[in-house]
């Protein structure tokens, strides 16, 4: 047991999941309270013990099915590889599977979907598995393929008509309760192909043995995904880390003042003395009057920069939350304000859909000129900058070997609290090519690379701000 | 607090009308055993102080309540010196030597116990509650540490305080911030999610007396569906027990479009969200 805890923690420790020695002891101390055989209270246990923050739980989730999958599984699954009978069953050839009565699995299927039996459903995703997937014993495979051959022949489309029709008592039934009805079967066939998964899972593990598909299941965490190259879905996991993110940044900008309240209220502590014969007891403080940042962030939302670009709207959205002086711009080839898209209350869907509509950013043919935009930007809202104003330039700084006129970028520096530059593209990429990054660079307060979700993180942490500049 | 199993812990909730699932009943048995804090963390409404409050019923303890807010400091979480009473007792005999008096003004008599000194010198064990811990800055963060780890406070003038008894303590976190490593490691974890629709429906039941099962089953199928939807703010435990409720008085017994249409608002509460919600759902 021992042996498996510190190999699992090991993975975890692997995909990159912070895992102290604090924790690995409580974990082994915790599950010395559990019973034998008890998964279900073992993977809480673990879950309590190692992972302390959500964004964990996923990998958490993959490392536990696999580390544990047949040692404590539901029906004892032997462990040691080649002797799970069901390897080698009859299902390595396409014509063999005629031989097996498909519809009668098909019909067990639906039984235990319609009747919710979790039980039911388990072993009938496990006997689509020995007969379906034609699992070969040895091939280096994360499982995906073998799911995918499972629910083709199974043919899930068919199966969601048969239980729609199943469930659909009457036919009558309004819009509203056919959607309803759908997102029922919908988690139902979601359930199935979850134990689909696990099972195959399990049968992959019994024969690689846990460190080898451990190895091929590794995903990125979501915090090291490349935001370049983001898929939908993590863009979206993405969203959820963001708000506490937009909070600590607000904190940082705010340079909250040290002591908890203001200068003494000298009169107003006298009067209150008068109540203990003359003796301030209760010193009175004036209010302290909170520093209120303005930000704004200017950025760059062209073709090339289309998933990064969407990423910093969000989190332009994001901010908008917490800064009541936040003013947003975005530029292609000029620039355009967008702040009143993000106003308070509006979802971010809609004001992504009205940013790439209805603002002005292109003038020319829509490839990034930052030298016209910052030219623009200049013109159109130079004066509107302050000593208080930090700016936040989002954008490769690819400029398709246009003019750079980075003078305007400088005059803006000038005028500004703190010009901050953040760079999607691995460093070494920087001025290679048609990217400027090191002319914009030189007026820039600070540039860092932010390719990832935990670099935006480092730069949030580490921001320092100059002092007010003088105005020049 | 000492549970025999998971198993008795759920029991135990359950008898308070909270309902556990398999991961916090798990969580509090371990927390129980361990002695160790747990740190509760999940969307607003969930029912995390609602465990709390069940647990301390369950357990007949009592429940010391740290309500955190920014700008909480040690004066208000830990402990105070009554320097008012202080300054009057100085005054009150001017002609003691210094001596005496010193020894006197640090006593007993002028401390101002704060909730987590209550908790810690309660001699019956007490179950203390840290609510929003996301709330405080991170360097108020620090002075729950001695407390968390070893169940003890340092008064520089008393010495170190050990706890009579030790508490059960609970923090909740709607994640607003991301909490320091040093509390995180301290704590044991639990993330309570919304429910399943099969709980949420038994939590419905357990809730809303009078309520019929055709009834519930359409409210949990609704809210998941809703729930499904990319909304600033999805609908709580809380306020589906608030819409059910909302239901039965106005004795609908069928949900419809029109009637889904004309309780929105006790499940939604943003505009856009109403909006987009009666869109979807074609209202």
């Amino acid at each position: 047991m021992i042996g498996t805890l510190t190999g699992f923690i090991d993975e975890l420790r692997d995909v990159g999941v912070p895992v102290s020695m604090v924790e690995t002891i409580d974990a082994m101390q915790a599950v010395e309270t559990i019973e034998l055989g008890d998964r279900t209270g073992l993977k809480e246990t673990l879950r309590a013990t190692l992972i302390k923050n959500l964004r964990h739980e996923r990998a958490f989730e993959t490392a536990f099915d696999i580390y544990f999958a047949n040692v404590l599984g539901p029906q004892g699954d032997p462990g040691v590889p080649g002797e799970s009978p069901s390897l080698t069953s009859p299902s390595r050839s396409d014509e063999k599977v005629d031989d097996f009565d498909l519809d009668a699995l098909l019909e067990s299927l639906l039984k235990a979907m319609e009747n919710f039996d979790s039980e039911g459903l388990r072993s009938a995703a496990r006997s689509a598995v020995d007969q379906l997937a034609g699992i070969e014993p040895g091939r280096p495979v994360g499982g995906t393929y073998y799911l995918y051959r499972t629910l083709r022949r199974l043919d899930m489309a068919a199966l969601e008509a048969r239980l729609a029709e199943t469930l659909a008592a009457d036919d009558d039934l309004t819009d509203f309760e056919r959607r309803l009805l759908q997102e029922d079967i919908a988690a139902r066939l979601d359930e199935l192909r979850q134990e689909i998964q696990d099972e195959i899972r399990r049968r992959l593990v019994a024969d690689r043995g846990r460190d080898a598909v451990a190895r091929t299941l590794r995903k990125p965490m979501i915090e090291d995904v490349d935001l370049m190259h983001a898929t939908t879905l993590e863009l979206a996991e993405m969203e959820a880390a963001i708000g506490p993110l937009t909070r600590k940044l607000a904190a940082r900008l705010a340079r909250r003042r040290k002591r908890r309240s203001g200068r003494l209220d000298f009169r107003k502590t006298v009067r209150r003395s008068l109540a203990t014969g003359g003796v301030p007891a209760d010193p009175q403080f004036r209010h302290p009057r909170p520093h209120r940042p303005e930000v704004w962030l200017v950025c760059d939302i062209s073709g090339s920069m289309a998933t990064f670009s969407r990423f910093t709207l969000q989190f332009t959205h994001a901010m908008s939350a917490q800064f009541s002086r936040l003013r947003s711009f975005a530029f292609v080839d000029t620039v355009d304000e967008v702040t009143d898209y993000f106003g308070p209350g509006v979802d971010f869907g809609s004001a992504l859909h009205r940013v790439t509509t209805e603002a002005e950013v292109v003038w020319m043919d829509g490839h990034s000129d930052y030298g016209n935009s910052f030219e623009t930007f200049l013109a159109r809202y130079g004066t509107q900058i302050t000593s208080r104003t930090t700016i936040i330039i989002t954008g490769d700084a690819r400029n398709n070997y246009r003019p750079t006129r980075d003078n305007a970028l400088g005059d803006i520096a000038k005028q500004a609290r703190a010009l901050i530059w953040l760079n999607p593209e691995p460093s070494s990429y920087w001025d290679t090519g048609d990217s400027t990054m090191s002319q914009y660079g030189r007026h820039c307060d600070s540039v860092h690379e932010v390719r990832t979700l935990a670099q935006l993180e480092s730069f949030v942490e580490g921001l320092s701000l100059p002092g007010q500049r003088a105005i020049v | 607090m000492e549970f025999e199993s998971p198993q008795a812990v759920a029991d135990a909730l359950r008898s308070q009308h909270y309902l556990p699932d398999d991961r916090i009943a798990q969580v509090v048995f371990l927390a129980a055993r361990l002695r160790k804090p747990i740190l509760v963390e999940g969307p607003a409404g969930v029912g995390k102080t609602e465990l709390a409050k069940a647990l301390a019923a369950a357990t007949r303890q009592p429940l010391v309540r740290l309500q955190c807010y920014e700008g909480l400091d040690e004066a208000k979480a830990l402990y105070e010196w009554n320097y008012k009473k202080q300054l009057l007792r100085i005054q009150a005999d001017a002609d003691h030597d210094w001596e005496s008096i010193e020894q006197d003004i640090f006593s007993e008599e002028f401390l101002l116990e704060r909730p987590l000194l209550h908790a810690i010198r309660s001699v019956e064990p007490v179950v203390l509650l840290i609510d929003e811990v996301d709330r405080v800055e991170v360097e108020t963060e620090a002075l729950l540490l001695e407390i968390l780890s070893d169940f003890q406070v340092s008064i520089p003038e008393l010495g170190t305080i050990e706890a009579a008894s030790i508490p059960t303590v609970l923090l909740t976190s709607n994640n607003t911030r991301e909490l320091s490593e040093a509390l995180k490691r301290r704590c044991l974890f639990l993330h309570i999610d919304y429910p399943e629709p099969a709980r949420e429906k038994q939590i419905l039941e357990a809730r809303v007396p009078g309520l019929s099962e055709h009834l519930a089953n359409q409210i949990t199928r609704v809210v998941r569906s809703i729930r499904n939807l990319d909304l600033k703010k999805s609908p709580s435990v809380s306020e589906t027990i608030d819409w059910a409720r909302t239901l039965l008085a106005l004795s609908i017994e069928d949900i419809d479009e029109a009637a889904l249409g004309d309780t929105l608002h006790v499940l939604l509460k943003y505009q856009a969200d109403i909006e987009k919600a009666a869109k979807e759902l074609g209202t």
